[in-house]
């Protein structure tokens, strides 16, 4: 699903250039669970972004589901966005101004689907996070769990085949944590590939596959095997 | 194609912040409602000024006898002289662009000098031939303007203005074939005449006594003497062209030498009209450049509106596009909310501005004549609907551009 080979990313500043990520590669098939952990400045949230089409990359190659985005104009970009890729922020994302309901269904706004048949199925979704009673709600009525699930189901609304998650409990308490992470857990498991993007160890342990950045570069992956995840050294950091 | 769900979206997003969104537009408001009403008081102007001059031939020119101020023939500078009848013929010979001519006597304007039984009044007493009335045009309530047989015949018949008719006769009597006394003569009545215009010769018409030019010179012991002379230029004439062949013909018959530039009272009513109409022009462009300032500084003010705007829903922005809007569906959002935001508000302007024109038309509808019935034409209408158009795209397209520009990784991590 993902294929990325010797993946670069710079930013430049007038005063400074800072090369975050230095020649990834990376695979990652459909359904796969995988938790992008390291340090601050790592590279992990860069990754994330270029994964997501959200940020373009300087050099190297990255297929998504067999095609290749590189290059790719804005409006390509925000298909890809809206009909491949499911969003998760840490800080929920979610627009002040339209209640639970008009946000979840937003995507759909965008994919041309009409108002009553995008409400019923972004009501649908609600329902399966367990916010059916809070459709009506502002986001300043929810607290931080409901916020993040109405998040995962606007995500999820247009059918995602991967979802991104940038520390998805990167604001919420432990005990919400642990229902965020079994809701993402559940759409893993319904064969919806998720990346999540963490610094939490109760978090990248529930994922099937940790990949360990340090200074924009892999350091380590790990595997899942009888529940529990064994290392394995990148060859990649050598090829920089 | 209409998109009501676009329409909603838009709706929404201005509504949210209804503070802004009202402030915002007030501008456009403003300015559309300052131009609506500018716009409906030139025009209530120019419908003043028209219905002032509308009864009255604006292609005439007139001639009054005055001292010379140049020696000629022998002749002093200072001399008095008179326009005679004798000068009408000559005129019709050498003026072949001549359309009317008539010569005009006054007198009267004394005290008490028109009289029916008891009841009386000092007003203005005019000598013309039927011309006159095709110059200045009067309405007949009763009965008939002064003919050529009555010029013929030195009739001693006499038109009374409107106003003389409410004084010396009883509402709803005809008084056409009553006598009544002018200058101390005995006079038939043929008809009643109201003005058409606001502009006249002498005095209104409604305070005038008309005679026959001939019976007036004869009756009052004129002589053969003219104290004013009308004429108008055939269609198609500039009224110039007849006002200086008339000039010249005076001059030549009355000794006066062609240099003389205060002998000959002239006026050109053409090109006092001509000022007018450049007059009304240059108001109504005047108009149209401040009320389109004020709207363009309106258009500015959403413009810098939508920029702060855009500014602080970067992180919202940024969001829509992560969810899938395209940089095209970002611009038309940000542009309808402009043309949204300063269409309604013109409109709103145009609603307001026509329902205050309309309440002052009300109002001055008893009142000045000078200021008539203000409003604005349908096509203004649409024009300044277009005007907004235009400028609601203009205000909205640099914001636009600005979000368009926005990343969507950058907008994401703003807080």
């Amino acid at each position: 699903m993902i294929h990325i080979r010797q993946l670069h990313k710079s930013y430049h500043t007038e005063a400074i250039s800072l090369h975050v990520l230095k020649g990834i590669s990376l695979d990652i098939e459909a359904g796969e669970y995988v938790a992008v952990t390291g340090a601050s400045g790592s590279g992990k949230s860069t990754l994330l972004n270029i994964l997501g089409i959200l940020d373009a990359y300087d050099a190297g190659d990255y297929h998504l589901n067999g095609t290749l985005i590189k290059n790719m104009s804005e409006r390509e970009a925000a298909k890809y966005r809206n009909e491949m890729i499911g969003f998760v922020f840490q800080s929920f994302n979610l627009i002040n101004f339209k209640n639970a309901l008009e946000n979840v269904a937003l995507p759909l706004y965008y994919k041309k689907v009409s108002r009553k048949k995008r409400n019923i199925i972004a009501m649908e979704h609600l329902d399966k996070m367990g916010l059916r009673d809070w459709a009506h709600h502002m986001p300043n009525e929810l607290s931080g769990g409901q916020k993040q699930r109405v998040a995962i189901a606007r995500a999820m609304i247009s059918g995602p085949k991967i979802i991104l998650a940038d520390e998805p409990t990167g604001a919420l308490d432990s005990k919400t944590t642990v229902e965020v992470m079994d809701v993402l857990t559940n759409l893993n498991s319904e064969g919806i590939t998720t990346i999540i993007v963490t610094h939490e160890k109760s978090v990248s342990d529930a994922t099937n596959r940790i990949i360990h950045l340090k200074d924009g570069m892999i350091e380590y992956e790990t595997r899942k095997n009888n529940g529990v995840h064994d290392t394995f050294p990148n060859v990649n950091m050598q090829s920089v | 194609m209409f998109d009501l769900d676009r329409w909603q979206e838009i709706w929404i997003t201005i509504t949210h912040n209804k503070s802004r969104s009202v402030l915002t537009a007030f501008g456009v408001f403003w300015g559309m409602l300052m131009l609506v009403l500018m716009v409906g008081a030139g025009n209530a102007l120019e419908q003043g000024m028209t219905s002032q001059i509308e009864g009255f031939a604006t292609n005439s020119c007139f001639f009054e006898s005055n001292r010379t101020t140049v020696p000629y023939k022998g002749f002093r500078k200072g001399r008095r002289w008179n326009m005679t009848n004798s000068d009408i013929p000559v005129i019709r010979e050498k003026v072949k662009e001549l359309q009317y001519i008539s010569p005009v006597l006054f007198s009267g304007g004394n005290d008490k000098n028109v009289v029916r039984g008891d009841k009386n009044g000092s007003y203005l007493v005019k000598g013309c031939y039927p011309e006159y009335d095709l110059i200045e045009r009067s309405k007949m309530i009763y009965g008939r303007y002064v003919n050529d047989i009555d010029i013929a015949e030195k009739r001693k018949v006499c038109v009374i203005g409107e106003r003389i008719y409410e004084v010396l006769f009883h509402k709803g009597e005809d008084p056409t074939g009553k006598q009544i006394r002018v200058n101390g003569i005995y006079f038939q009545v043929i008809g009643v005449a109201r003005s058409t215009s606001g502009v006249s010769i002498g005095g209104q018409t409604t305070e005038t006594v008309v005679l026959p030019f001939s019976t007036m010179q004869q009756a009052f012991n004129q002589g053969n003497i003219i104290h004013f002379l009308a004429a108008t230029a055939k269609k198609g004439v500039p009224v110039r062209v007849i006002q200086d062949k008339i000039l010249e013909v005076l001059k030549q018959q009355h000794q006066i030498a062609p240099e003389d530039k205060e002998a000959v009272f002239n006026m050109n009513i053409e090109e006092q009209f001509k000022m007018f109409n450049y007059l009304g022009i240059g108001i109504a462009a005047l108009i149209w450049i401040v009320g389109l300032g004020t709207i363009f500084a309106g258009a500015i003010g959403v413009s810098n509106i939508m920029l702060v705007t855009v500014r602080e829903r970067t992180k919202e922005i940024g969001i829509r596009r992560a969810l899938g809007a395209t940089p095209r569906n970002i611009i038309g959002q940000i542009l309808s909310e402009s043309i949204v935001l300063t269409v309604l508000a013109g409109i709103t302007g145009i609603v307001v501005g026509v329902g205050l024109l309309r309440a002052t038309g009300i109002v001055l509808s008893q009142g000045d004549q000078f200021f008539k019935d203000p409003q604005i034409s349908f096509g203004m209408a649409v024009a300044s609907l277009l005007i907004l158009l235009v400028i609601g795209t203009f205000a909205g397209y640099i914001p636009a551009q600005r979000a368009m520009m926005i990343k969507p990784v950058e907008a994401i991590g703003e807080e």
